[in-house]
């Protein structure tokens, strides 16, 4: 099998063992990468702000780069539902490019939902040494992947999987929304953190840059010493 | 003027700072939203096919509202043949004065109300009390912060960011006596000094949760009793609704009794359902002696020809608000509006002025919490993007912003440019960064350094690793 790997732009700017993890990982499991290098952004920073125009043209752009017919895998659940839920609706009214973006919907896949219902994998080979927890990504609840990651996680070995509380509530990321409300952000990345360290984990999991990125900075202005990675990097240690 | 915003000029950031360092307002709603949610997530489970069920309520929703022109009229029709008054309304002015008329006719002195935020909506109790007529809420909560002389912060538990101790301390001034600040004896001590004022009222006037156009039946469901009080002791009855809340078949009723106490509390049922289909008949001993609807629309028929049409699916349970972790934070007052959280980020902007409220389409993560706890399916996320969008379009929009997202995505679509304001970045950003990390960031991004660090660019992006992994 052969797929096409969506990095996504916080991925390829600010965290490419992510996207390194995840090739290895799918290459492990017997899957080609290959990587359209004209790839950028999915737009979904500029719909979710209500530049539509702007959406529009970044996902024609990234449409084109994945016109391949090939499979797209996304170590993002943010990403994956923009182009599976939202590109479809940006171009409703559009009948050429509505289909491209039907088509490149059905063929996208965020990496938990990949390995298990497309690959069909829920023990990938991997061993992680810890105690871990996960914290669920707001878009996997809009894509319908509630157990997915989770799944993954409980069956690598040495892994001590730990529930987290409120593990489905929204760590206060969402874009723009970080930096228009800073307090109310803060308040509730604050309380995310306050859990993850009450969990007495050595790492915490999620699926999303956004996510992680909004995690990891305020546990480490609060001196913890908890880890945060990316679904990839657990899962691709063996 | 439009009386929908409760503020004219409300100060979104302020409020929702002031909220966010009140201690015990964030423990009372942590409280609240914690039990209300849990109670929703139970109350779906029992059901053997919550998503089917809810979506059902959807398509019954959907339906009624494309044709909400003929259910209204068979409702009305339904209404006079059981000996009920109908009025239709077009605004909260034309409203409140009707009402005013239905008192003045009748001779209203004293009027009992159970809870109903239409009536919030149309700013009823103020012009009845400028007629010199005695008006008291009746749904505990309600009567609570009509004594402080506040508006409800949640829309099925108004009195939430009040405690146990000062609810003693108003009824206790109200009533003159020292009362203790436990809930059965505040409790007893509401029943008393309620009792009374049902006995006294020559009007009730309630909401109406549904009204089935088939029966011309309405609809009330409530946990304290009020409701039955309010609609059967005074000799009128005067029910408010919107006129979205006409179900088309009496058959179609269960599928919303079933999801909306589930929904708001995890209830199966509300401990009364009160279904009323006219006034008092001849040989029948309790019951209103007059009956009236009234229809209201303000602003409903003209959101109905507009792709926010969905949020007419609303039947204000209040489980959007428990299941957002925005309104959780800073609590419903901050919306500066009669509805609040979710979906008061919609129906405020949608019925004032989207320019007015510039705020509260963005006052969200857009987690989606909300539209998977709504009975209805509401997708509210979507709809606080649409209204962004239509914000776009305002003069008042900050141009800057503006031209930021023209920029970024004229780069953006160019993977020659990207790569380039890649290395920029890196450029600027690297050399300011600790262990990988950045204390400060400068621009509009150090809104985002004031409570945590910003990851740098890594030094060599994914794309430039890929040729060594090929």
């Amino acid at each position: 099998m052969k797929v096409s790997l969506l990095v996504t732009c916080l991925g390829d700017a600010l965290f490419p063992d992510v996207g390194v993890a995840t090739v290895r990982l799918l290459r492990r499991l017997g899957v080609a990468v290959d990587f359209p290098e004209a790839q950028t952004c999915c737009g979904q920073p500029h719909f979710n702000s209500g530049y539509h125009d702007d959406a529009r043209e970044l996902a024609r752009h990234t449409l084109r780069t994945f016109d391949n017919g090939q499979t797209v895998v996304v170590p993002s659940g943010s990403c994956a539902a923009m182009i599976k839920l939202e590109y479809p609706h940006l171009f409703h009214d559009d009948p050429v490019w509505r289909l491209r973006a039907e088509d490149m919907a059905r063929r996208t896949h965020e990496l938990s939902d990949f390995l298990v219902n497309v690959l069909g994998v829920e023990d990938v080979g991997a061993r992680y040494e810890g105690k871990v927890t996960y914290h669920m990504a707001c878009h996997l609840r809009g894509l319908g992947l509630l157990t997915e990651p989770e799944r993954l996680l409980t069956r690598v070995k040495g892994l001590e999987y730990i529930k987290l509380e409120r593990a489905d509530e929204c760590c206060g990321f969402g874009g723009s929304f970080s930096v228009r409300y800073p307090n109310i952000s803060g308040a509730m990345v604050q309380d995310k953190a306050a859990l993850i360290e009450k969990a007495g984990v050595s790492a915490v999991v999620a699926t999303d840059a956004g996510c992680l990125m909004n995690i990891a900075g305020c546990l480490r202005r609060r001196g913890s010493s908890v880890r945060t990675l990316h679904l990839a990097q657990v899962l691709e240690k063996t | 003027m439009n009386t929908y915003a409760r503020h004219e000029h409300h100060d979104f950031l302020n409020a929702a700072q002031q909220a966010l360092a009140d201690p015990p307002l964030q423990e009372a709603l942590v409280r609240l939203t914690s039990t209300l949610m849990a109670g929703n997530r139970r109350g779906y489970a029992a059901l053997a096919d919550s998503d089917a069920l809810r979506s059902h309520a959807k398509r019954i929703k959907e339906h009624t509202l494309a044709h909400l022109d003929r259910y209204l009229e068979q409702l009305e029709a339904a209404v006079q043949k059981n000996g009920g008054h109908v009025h239709w309304a077009s605004n909260a002015e034309e409203a409140r004065q009707i009402v005013l008329d239905i008192a003045r006719k009748t001779n209203t002195r004293r009027i009992v109300k159970s809870k109903s935020m239409t009536s919030e909506e149309i700013h009823l109790n103020p012009a009845l009390e400028a007629a010199g007529i005695e008006v008291t809420e009746t749904d505990f909560g309600e009567f609570i912060i009509q004594l402080a002389g506040e508006r409800p912060s949640h829309l099925v538990a108004p009195a939430v960011h009040h405690t146990r101790e000062s609810i003693a301390r108003i009824l206790s001034k109200y009533s003159g006596e020292t009362l203790p600040d436990e809930a059965p004896a505040l409790a007893k001590a509401g029943r008393r000094l309620l009792r009374e004022k049902f006995r006294q009222a020559d009007m009730g006037i309630s909401g109406v949760n549904f009204a089935v156009a088939e029966t011309g039946t309405i609809v009330l469901i409530s946990n304290e009793g009020n409701i039955r009080m309010t609609t059967t002791c005074p000799r009128i009855h005067v029910a408010l609704m919107g006129i979205e809340k006409v179900l088309p078949r009496w058959i179609d009723l269960p599928v919303f009794l079933k999801l909306l106490a589930r929904a708001a509390t995890g209830q199966a049922l509300s401990v009364y359902t009160t279904l009323l289909t006219g006034p008092r008949r001849p040989g029948e001993t309790d019951g209103p002696e007059e009956f009236h609807l009234v229809l209201l629309d303000n602003g409903r028929s003209r959101v109905l020809a507009t792709p926010f049409r969905e949020s007419l699916q609303c039947i204000r349970c209040g489980a959007c608000l428990n299941a957002c972790p925005v309104y959780r934070r800073i609590g419903g007052h901050a919306y500066g509006g009669v509805y609040s959280g979710p979906i008061g980020s919609i129906l405020t902007p949608l019925y004032d002025s989207v320019a007015d409220h510039p705020h509260l389409p963005h006052a969200s993560s857009l987690c989606g919490a909300c539209q998977a706890a709504c009975p209805v399916k509401i997708n509210i996320p979507h709809m606080l993007i649409g209204l962004r969008e239509l914000q776009t379009h305002e003069k008042s929009k900050g141009r800057w912003e503006k031209w930021a997202y023209h920029l970024s995505a004229a780069v953006l679509r160019r993977p020659w440019l990207y790569r380039l304001a890649l290395r920029c970045a890196r450029l600027v950003l690297r050399p300011l960064a600790h262990e990988g990390w950045l204390r400060r960031l400068p621009g509009p991004g150090a809104a985002w350094t004031t409570v945590r660090d910003f990851p740098a660019p890594a030094s060599r992006a994914f794309r430039e690793q890929w040729r060594q992994l090929r």
